[in-house]
């Protein structure tokens, strides 16, 4: 290949990856509410916005089970990339990847589909839980962000070097404190990473939320995609536009902290 | 890892695997029983499996009616076909862009490789729902390209976009082209691109040393990247319900529409059981891709 064609393709590929959110963006400070004509700048979107409470409920709902869910599924996540590397078995340590990996290539809708059977089941044999909506939200969210930050953690726990805690342990540390002191202080930017993206997914997700809500429970993201299906609202564009600023700033962070704390523990 | 006491490993293991069991073994089990009884009206809206049969041993009440309903009428199997089908048709197309964008990556200079990635990654990261809302709002009738291409005097009238099999073709391309961006970069990465001058000393011209020598050796971030994108795409629900048309049979949406439309959980259950065979023999290939890499480091 020359080097004409796939830099002209990269520049393309940006262009193919930005360009519709940065078309939504503009049209988010258009004064219309027929949202593609455009008649002038103005911000009255995001001033009806701000005065949307069933947005604001929606919103501060969500937050709380993202999280929520974000440090569940860390803690959960750091013990299970724990105990993958302590599965000495072959077959165990391939059953238990295969338990704690399938989330991420379960479709969506059977994840949801599956998660509420299996509430509605336990309701009826021993009352639990007793409804639907931001617990069970949460325990779904719990379930497939324990599978993204045991990949993040694990990733990270693999490049850690064992002389370390050797020499913890060799200096009469005891197994817990290595880990407080040592091992834990080196998870901490992978952790944060986790949390981070569990948190956004949780923050995202429509259709395992659909399945397992009740009465009530409405999240951000059921909120904007019942919206979108009627067709598209200028508030929508002007929500979209500030959620995609800050999760993208959230992001930036995390991925500026890995990777600098990769240079600084780099050899 | 070494360490910690008996009591601490066994909950560091414990807890874990408790709650894979509980939320993702479980839930599994508990579609595959209900993907065998009927549709009812009540709560719950499904037959039970397990009757009181005679003496203390139940009776299985189960029927296979959902699937053999799921073979025979052309909807379903329409709807698997056709989620077999985009599926694999945007994983091509999405090969076809990340090839080249992947290619250049790899060939940029060392200091500008990681943010070049970063902004590969970064849409991923923002919101899926967005990003496919997006599309719609600029594939729309008065849409930004539609509106676009009529002031330009290129077309009369707007072009159906939204709505058809295109558009979700395109989002799924849009959605995750990271995805295959990422797989085929880190092969290109490592590539040994003294074998190409290699190749050029001995008389191959550079189409040919690309087709023979970095096409193949760029084989295993292909197929990790088609099937990357080929997986989630097979069971997607967003996509084709905001960006397909009416024609556009998917399963996911048709699984959502049996369960949210008609309140049949048991045929939802039977569909999500086959989609679930369907999307874990390219996962199984995935796993043993691999393991393969992990053994040849």
């Amino acid at each position: 290949m020359t080097r004409l064609f796939p830099l002209s393709m990269l520049a393309f590929g940006y262009a193919f990856l930005y360009l519709p959110i940065a078309v939504l963006m503009i049209y988010s400070f258009n004064d219309n509410r027929l949202v593609t004509v455009w008649s002038g700048f103005s911000t009255r979107w995001y001033g009806e916005l701000f005065r949307n409470a069933q947005i604001g409920d929606a919103l501060w709902l969500s937050l709380r089970v993202a999280a929520v869910s974000a440090t569940a599924s860390v803690l959960l996540g750091t013990m299970a990339a724990f105990a993958m590397q302590r599965i000495r078995r072959a077959a165990g340590r391939g059953a238990f990847e295969a338990l704690a990996m399938a989330p991420l290539i379960l479709p969506e809708v059977l994840t949801g589909l599956s998660l509420l059977m299996l509430f509605v089941m336990l309701s009826e044999a021993i009352g639990w839980p007793a409804s639907r909506g931001a617990t069970t939200i949460t325990l779904a969210h719990i379930t497939f962000g324990t599978a993204y930050a045991i990949v993040v953690i694990r990733a990270r726990l693999s490049q850690l070097d064992p002389r370390l805690e050797e020499a913890a342990a060799d200096l009469g540390a005891t197994p817990w404190r290595t880990f407080v002191r040592v091992t834990l202080p080196l998870l901490v930017p992978a952790i944060v990473a986790a949390w981070l993206l569990a948190f956004t997914l949780s923050l995202d997700d429509v259709v395992i939320a659909s399945f397992v809500t009740g009465p009530g429970a409405s999240t951000l993201p059921i909120v904007i995609y019942s919206s979108v299906r009627l067709g598209v609202s200028p508030q929508i564009n002007a929500l979209a536009t500030l959620l995609v600023v800050g999760v993208a700033m959230l992001i930036a962070t995390a991925m500026l902290t890995l990777w600098r704390a990769e240079r600084r523990s780099a050899p | 890892m070494n360490g910690g006491t008996g009591a601490a490993r066994k909950i560091v293991l414990g807890f874990p695997l408790g709650w894979m069991l509980l939320f993702t073994l479980l839930p599994a089990l508990v579609v595959l029983a209900i993907s065998f009884t009927e549709k009812r009206l009540g709560a719950p809206p499904f037959t039970p499996l397990l009757v009181p049969g005679e003496g203390l041993l139940p009776d299985l009440n189960a029927s296979g009616d959902n699937y053999a309903l799921i073979f025979s009428d052309s909807l379903y199997i329409q709807a698997f076909a056709g989620s077999i089908r985009i599926a694999a048709v945007s994983a091509l197309i999405t090969l076809l862009i990340a090839y080249p964008m992947a290619y250049a990556l790899a060939r940029v200079r060392t200091g500008l490789r990681t943010p070049l990635l970063v902004l590969v990654v970064l849409p991923f990261w923002t919101s899926f729902l967005i990003r496919v809302y997006a599309w719609s709002s600029l594939l729309n009738s008065n849409g930004v390209i539609n509106t676009l291409l009529l002031d330009t005097g290129l077309i009369a009238e707007p072009l159906p976009l939204l709505n058809t099999e295109f558009a979700v073709h395109l989002g799924i391309v849009y959605s995750y082209l990271p995805f295959m961006v990422l797989p085929i970069y880190a092969v290109l990465e490592r590539l040994d691109w003294t074998l190409l001058d290699a190749a050029s000393d001995l008389g191959a011209k550079p189409a040919r040393a690309f087709f023979r020598v970095t096409l193949p050796l760029s084989m295993p971030g292909i197929v990790a990247g088609l099937l990357l994108v080929f997986i989630p795409a097979l069971g997607e629900f967003i996509i084709p319900d905001l960006l397909g048309g009416s024609d556009t049979l998917m399963v996911g949406p048709v699984l959502w529409n049996e369960f949210f439309g008609n309140n049949d959980w048991p045929l939802a259950a039977a569909l999500a059981m086959l989609l679930l065979v369907a999307v874990l023999v390219p996962a199984a290939l995935v796993y043993r891709l691999a393991r393969r890499a992990e053994v040849a480091t």
